[in-house]
């Protein structure tokens, strides 16, 4: 057990896959940097370094540079595993999506189902998202929804740290395609994080508070968000039950009714725009199975329906907050609160 | 003056602990305590437990009251004679809390070490306290680990050195276990043994931990000084597969902590923290495999595959044996019938943990046997 960012908890379960498994590979633009050029190798290690050092230990065969072109290398990829390999590649940013989302959804996410079950598709595509980076509408986005949405492929949102080894480590093993989500403000938050190898279980939420006055459910990094408002809130003797669903798909539903049944109060936190989001998908799901149980109208905390601003001062407006959160929670509460 | 006035600091009950909050004194200013009186409950992140008091005398003053957080080795209270007036223990209190500085190194003072004790196979333990003959070693039961005697280890290093192992397929042990019975976990703990050149111990052996030390007193008579045996494998047939099933299979914190609330008589004590450590350990690569084989070949068929208690009379060691009543894992009557020069101590309202539920009471009778 050592102290490791976010960005090294990643590198870290890639690396012990790669040691386990020949058949892993990487590939991604700049994963390593330098290939075929004469300057210095492994000068990168992708573009905010999480794959800093796999290419001296595994070689070149291993860790591939790619040209700037998702369409090709996602496809390769998604063939690659379909033929026997483990491939994780890396889509840099995930707003670059619309160029290579035919070898995602029609492709990589078909290939069990139109090969009757005969093809399996391990292939991990990791990606960042998320907004506060200062890195304007078209680096900031956060899609997870659009994945979500496509039946064959499984989505994860690590939340931390230990999460991301975990998460990650899973995501190499499974024999599906996984898309997996790095919020690129949090690789250099830090926790403890164990040096052996681990899976998380993909559909298996995490419950991370657990109070008796308000269910907040929360994705990738703000479930940071969350469970500082929960925190917060309980100085004033409101509890909130925080629940981390880890993977929007496959979702762990049973988690998220149970706790909200017990509370009979529900707050949705989502960095994606409000319209067809995780935050209207859990909603719908909760006014659907359990509306007898709600005792007040369920709140989203979204961000708004527009592009991320490139202005700081509009950008931080912007990213849901702990202060919207918890004005959230006492709303639901009602007058009072 | 001050000489006479003795402070009572915040302990440290496990590696994790950096603080703790003070819940409720469960004594007055004024009062006369003894040592190992329960003087206060002190909450961690881990667990809610009776704080003993480390000393006899007079409790003169409250520092930390009910409900403040303060971090380990922090004031909570003074003790000193009549003679000490209230101005001297003012000053004396503020200038602990003037020279009070969080000591990082000293509150991580103990960090776990690994060794090797066959190519590719190491150990993790805990070792704290040096000078006595002979160590104490603790051994840890089915799905534990060192912070198992997070109560105990600590308070039993005052003079003498302790260590605390992960078993094979615990913690950060190596999760290869052999055949998985009590013979090839005894013969991997005497391999620590050797690597460590401990040549004699005190064992102490919780649940299977108890077995394997029982085990390694009767194959290596001369290397073991003294046996505390805690609510042991070995003495019956019978144990709760409710719990060891549950213990492997349960992945989810509310399910796993009705398993784990088995194992003591008042589950309130058990932290969310705890239930999230043992899930992270069984996520470890390994782990599950390991747990299932030591299940599959010590409790198969839903029972105990080996009786340890009929050699009991070829034991020549001091021996001692702790059971709570209420144990929900193996049944106290487990300890009935046992030969008369070993000592039984059975405890009511306790479970499965005495060393934990009764720490102190315990710990006074290690220390005894330990200490000759």
């Amino acid at each position: 057990m050592s102290v490791k960012s976010y960005r090294q908890a990643f590198n870290e379960a890639i690396r012990q896959e790669m040691e386990r498994d020949e058949r892993v590979i990487v590939m991604g633009e700049d994963i390593s940097g330098g290939m075929g050029a004469p300057g210095e190798d492994d000068a990168w290690g992708g573009v905010l370094g999480v794959t800093k050092g796999l290419m001296p230990q595994f070689g070149r065969e291993r860790v591939l540079d790619t040209p700037i072109s998702e369409s090709a290398f996602i496809g390769c990829a998604a063939g690659a595993a379909a033929t026997g390999l483990r491939p994780v590649a890396e889509l840099m940013f995930v707003d670059f999506m619309g160029v290579c989302f035919d070898q995602i959804f029609n492709q990589a996410a078909k290939f069990r189902y139109m090969f009757g079950g005969k093809a399996v598709t391990p292939l991990v595509i990791r990606t960042m998202y998320g907004a506060g980076f200062r890195a304007a509408s078209q680096h900031s986005q956060c899609l997870y929804p659009l994945f979500t949405h496509i039946p064959g492929l499984k989505v994860a949102l690590p939340s931390n740290a230990y999460e991301a080894k975990g998460l990650m480590t899973q995501a190499i093993r499974d024999d599906d395609p996984v898309v997996i989500f790095e919020h690129k403000a949090m690789y250099d938050e830090e926790m403890e994080v164990p040096d052996e190898a681990y899976g998380i279980p993909f559909g298996e939420a995490n419950v991370t508070r657990e109070g008796d006055d308000v269910t907040l459910v929360a994705f990738g990094r703000m479930v940071n968000l969350a469970n500082e408002a929960a925190d917060s809130l309980s100085a004033s003797g409101i509890t909130c039950t925080v629940v981390d669903p880890r993977t929007t798909s496959p979702l762990d539903t049973e988690t998220i009714l149970e706790t909200v049944s017990e509370t009979g109060r529900l707050v949705v936190i989502d960095e994606a725009h409000p319209r067809c989001n995780m935050a209207t998908d859990i909603s719908a799901l909760v006014s659907q199975e359990i509306f007898s149980d709600l005792k007040a109208p369920v709140k989203m905390v979204t961000s708004p329906h527009c592009p991320v601003p490139f202005s700081p001062a509009l950008e931080d407006l912007y990213i849901p907050s702990t202060a919207k959160i918890e004005a959230a929670v006492r709303e639901v509460l009602g007058k009072g609160h | 003056m001050s000489g006479n006035i003795e402070p009572i600091l915040m302990p440290k009950w496990g590696l994790a602990m950096e603080e703790g909050m003070l819940v409720e004194w469960q004594v007055e200013e004024g009062d006369t305590i003894e040592k190992g009186q329960e003087i206060a409950d002190i909450e961690t992140t881990k667990i809610t437990n009776a704080f003993e008091s480390p000393m006899s005398g007079q409790l003169r003053r409250f520092v930390t009251m009910d409900g403040e957080t303060v971090p380990v080795g922090f004031l909570l209270a003074v003790c000193a004679e009549d003679d000490v007036d209230d101005a001297e223990i003012d000053g004396y209190v503020r200038d602990f809390k003037d020279n009070f500085v969080l000591d990082e190194a000293a509150a991580g003072a103990a960090e776990p070490e690994t060794v090797e004790i066959l190519p590719g196979q190491s150990i993790r333990y805990m070792t704290m306290g040096s000078g006595g003959a002979e160590p104490i070693l603790f051994v840890h039961g089915f799905g534990g680990g060192f912070d198992n005697w997070m109560l105990n280890q600590e308070a039993l290093s005052e003079n003498l050195q302790t260590y605390a192992v992960d078993l094979p397929g615990h913690g950060g042990s190596t999760k290869q276990v052999g055949d998985g019975d009590l013979a090839s976990m005894t013969d991997m703990l005497h391999s620590f043994m050797t690597v460590m050149k401990i040549e004699r111990a005190h064992l102490v052996g919780h649940s299977m931990g108890g077995g394997i030390a029982l085990d390694l007193a009767y194959r290596y008579p001369s290397q073991v000084a003294s046996l505390s045996l805690i609510a042991p494998v070995g003495f019956g047939s019978d144990i709760n597969m409710e719990y060891i099933d549950g213990f492997i299979t349960q992945t989810r914190a509310r399910k796993l902590r009705a398993v784990i609330e088995l194992l003591v008589d008042d589950p309130t004590g058990i932290s969310p923290d705890m239930i999230e450590e043992i899930i992270k350990y069984k996520r470890l690569d390994g782990v599950g495999p390991a747990l299932e084989r030591l299940r599959d070949s010590i409790m198969p068929n839903g029972q105990q595959a080996r009786l340890l208690n009929d050699r009991l009379d070829d034991l020549v060691v001091p021996a001692q044996v702790f059971w709570g009543q209420n144990d929900k894992i193996i049944p106290a009557s487990h300890a009935e019938g046992l030969p008369e020069r070993i000592r039984v101590n059975l405890y009511d309202n306790t479970g499965h943990m005495p060393h934990m539920e009764r720490a102190n009471e315990v710990n006074a009778l290690i220390s005894a046997i330990a200490n000759g």
